[in-house]
């Protein structure tokens, strides 16, 4: 892998990153709408506001944001703030800034996001080869396909399952929130059980939602390579089934899978997002659903920006180590 | 290495004659192979018989279909559904293939008895090293063999093939085709086997390649001492580099002979249409073709498989299935015509 290469991917997260802030500051400029004004009429609306101050107000605040500055001024303004990673402030919870946001919001949905992730592609791609394997009991093949039927039910519904039935008629797992009512946040052992505990039926929803397409696309890469002449050869060197399964097999089953682990990415945000704000984590997904349903638009510019942001960076890195699992693939 | 290169030496020295003393390494008894499909039961070996001596070279040729392959899959236990070994022994040695179990049948794979496989080129895994495919066949086979002296053997394998040490750090897809079928043959001289079938080895090779790869296996061969079964369908190839030939027809050995009977005294008369469709030199390249179509296994002809197309098709060869006999000399014969003759060696 040149370095020529490694620069040339960084140039492109640069030029996704441009073009997103591109999109994400011209929108909301291209609609008559505006949300200074917006939020403070609805203010106004509830009370506790003089109609005259009003206006003295949006002014004071739109220079505040600088949107009385010339168009290009204040584009220059916003790319310059995003390179300091200012993605804004906003309307709602002035003076917090998105990054603020962000930063209070993001360990959740990270913790929730990777163990998910993982355990599905592992437990998924596991199943998937197994199930094309033809000395697999039967079982496994059913338990399998059990995931891939699962696979048609979009998540909020699995979700909202999911609570049903685990958490109100088996009350196995609580139905939302971060930790039961009444204890205090340490760091202590009973505290993470607790904490994980209520984290179980997200990650539940997050796992069952995407394991089922693992299983399924694996199955179809196994059984391909099934029938590839070194897995045979493999078998007319005496080779263990457990060695050609794992060294032959599922090595080669698995590199397509990398490839649609980082197409998927952006997938595995979005079911996230309605995930979390469904069970009520503090994560960035209710960020982001509590800035749409209180219009508040630099929150919701600045966020889905940090994710394009995010997935962009995250499937670069998986291009990047993709060499390290095909050696016929190599980045010059 | 002194050790092979004696053997070697030794081997050189012995002569034909020598060769009937050898011991016997291979024996296959009436091995039955049928595939069973939606279109109904394809019998494609029926009762084959064969022997080889140690350091014997054998070729075995037939139209495409005729179950060259299914045999040689058949030797190592390596049918798959929907084909069945239905009868018959393999023995290599002297151990009985068909009584192994499981475990002990991988076993024998590659160290009794190897494979060089007919697609080569695919042959090898794409995402692993070369040398890590040498090795763990030999760690699958033997215990307590450091890592470095596996590498060392792995190399003098790779070395013996004539590649250069340097291929067991490489991956398949920076070898040639001709590369890539010396490290399946390395592989498959790995543990020394007693016998090794040899696929179609240089049909994917271009002749320069082809000349140097069969170069390759008849001295490997030599070294070790390994009878070989090359499968092919080349009968100039055969007659080259071969001590015998076996000719197959529908799924039976139609007649085993020494290269020279086989090419001087055809004794069935497919093989004889065989030698005569080679084009000759006086002749100028004229070519006969053996008359008639290779039939399908499913619905095979009553009596003698051949009969459509023999010249010397009698009565009863329509309705009466030959019986694959000795002739005086050793030489297999399947075939009316021989019956006679048979019975009055016999008397
Ligand atoms: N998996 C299978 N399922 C059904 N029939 C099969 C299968 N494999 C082989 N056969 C049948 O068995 C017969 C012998 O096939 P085999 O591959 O042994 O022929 P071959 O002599 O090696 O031919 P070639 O020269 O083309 O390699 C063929 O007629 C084929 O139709
Ligand atoms: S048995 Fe009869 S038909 Fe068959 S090859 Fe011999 S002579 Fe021809
Ligand atoms: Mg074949």
């Amino acid at each position: 892998m040149s370095l020529k290469y490694i620069g040339q991917r960084i140039l492109y997260l640069f030029l996704v990153v441009w073009a997103a802030s591109t999109i994400t500051f011209f929108i909301p400029r291209l609609s008559s709408r505006n949300p200074v004004r917006e939020r403070f009429a609805e203010l106004a609306r509830m009370g506790g506001f003089a109609p005259a101050d009003l206006e003295k107000i949006i002014a004071d605040y739109s220079r505040a944001f600088g949107l009385d500055k010339p168009l290009f001024q204040q584009y220059f303004d916003y790319l310059a703030g995003i390179a300091r990673f200012d993605l804004g402030v906003s309307l709602n919870l002035y003076p917090k800034t998105v990054a603020m946001l962000l930063w209070e919001s993001l360990p959740w949905t990270i913790g929730l996001l990777i163990v998910t992730t993982i355990l599905a592609f592992v437990i998924g791609n596991l199943l998937g080869a197994l199930s094309a394997w033809p000395q697999t009991p039967n079982w496994i093949r059913g338990f399998a396909t059990s995931f891939v039927m699962l696979q048609g039910v979009p998540p909020v519904l699995l979700a909202i399952l999911l609570i049903f039935f685990i958490g109100f008629k088996l009350k196995l797992a609580p139905l939302g929130g971060v930790y039961s009512i009444g204890t205090i946040p340490e760091f202590s052992l009973s505290f993470i059980l607790n904490l994980l505990w209520h984290q179980m039926l997200p990650a539940l929803a997050l796992i069952f939602g995407s394991l089922g397409g693992w299983v399924l696309s694996m199955r179809g890469m196994g059984v391909t390579i099934q029938g590839e002449d070194y897995v045979t050869y493999a078998e007319h060197k005496g080779l263990g089934a457990r060695t050609i399964f794992r060294d032959y097999y599922l090595r080669n089953a698995l590199l397509p899978q990398v490839t649609g682990f980082a197409l998927a990415l952006g997938n595995v945000v979005v079911n996230a997002i309605v995930v979390e704000s469904i069970f009520g984590l503090p994560g960035v997904g209710s960020v982001l659903f509590a800035a749409i349903r209180s219009n508040d638009f630099l929150v919701i510019y600045g966020i889905v920006l940090f994710i394009t942001m995010g997935v962009a960076t995250l499937m670069i890195i998986v291009e990047l180590l993709y060499p390290l699992l095909d050696p016929r693939i190599k980045h010059t | 290495m002194t050790t092979t290169t004696q053997a070697a030496a030794t081997q050189a020295a012995t002569t034909q004659a020598a060769q009937s003393e050898r011991e016997t390494v291979l024996t296959v008894t009436d091995l039955v192979v049928s595939y069973y499909t939606d279109a109904g039961r394809a019998k494609a070996l029926d009762k084959v018989n064969l022997t080889l001596k140690a350091g014997e070279k054998i070729g075995l040729v037939g139209e495409s279909g005729s179950g060259k392959s299914t045999m040689a899959l058949a030797m190592m236990r390596m049918i798959k559904a929907p084909g069945r070994i239905e009868a018959g022994n393999v023995v290599v040695g002297d151990i009985d293939l068909m009584s192994l179990s499981d475990k002990d049948m991988l076993q024998a794979r590659l160290s009794q008895i190897a494979y060089i496989p007919q697609g080569a080129m695919n042959s090898l895994n794409p995402v692993t090293r070369i040398g890590s495919q040498l090795v763990d066949a030999m760690k699958a086979h033997t215990k307590d063999v450091s890592k470095e002296e596996m590498k060392e053997r792995a190399i003098a394998a790779l070395e013996s093939v004539e590649l250069k040490p340097e291929v067991f750090k490489m991956y398949a897809h920076e070898l040639s085709g001709g590369m890539k079928q010396r490290v399946c043959i390395a592989i498959g001289i790995l543990l020394e086997p007693k016998v090794i079938i040899a696929d179609e080895p240089t049909s994917a090779l271009d002749v320069v390649t082809q000349r140097q790869v069969m170069e390759t296996i008849n001295r490997i061969q030599e070294q070790i001492g390994a009878a070989v079964i090359l499968i092919g369908h080349d009968m100039g190839l055969m007659a080259q580099s071969m001590d015998k030939v076996a000719v197959m027809y529908a799924g039976r050995l139609v007649e085993v002979s020494t290269v020279r009977e086989m090419f001087t005294d055809p004794k069935h008369p497919y093989s004889q249409a065989l030698i005569r469709s080679l084009p000759k030199l006086e002749e100028k390249g004229v070519f006969e073709g053996i008359p008639g179509m290779a039939p399908s296994l499913l619905r095979l002809p009553n009596g003698c498989a051949f009969h459509p197309r023999c010249r010397d098709v009698m009565d009863h060869c329509k309705t009466t299935r030959p019986e694959n006999q000795v002739l005086t000399g050793g030489r297999r014969v399947t075939c009316h015509l021989y019956a006679e003759e048979n019975e009055k060696a016999v008397a």
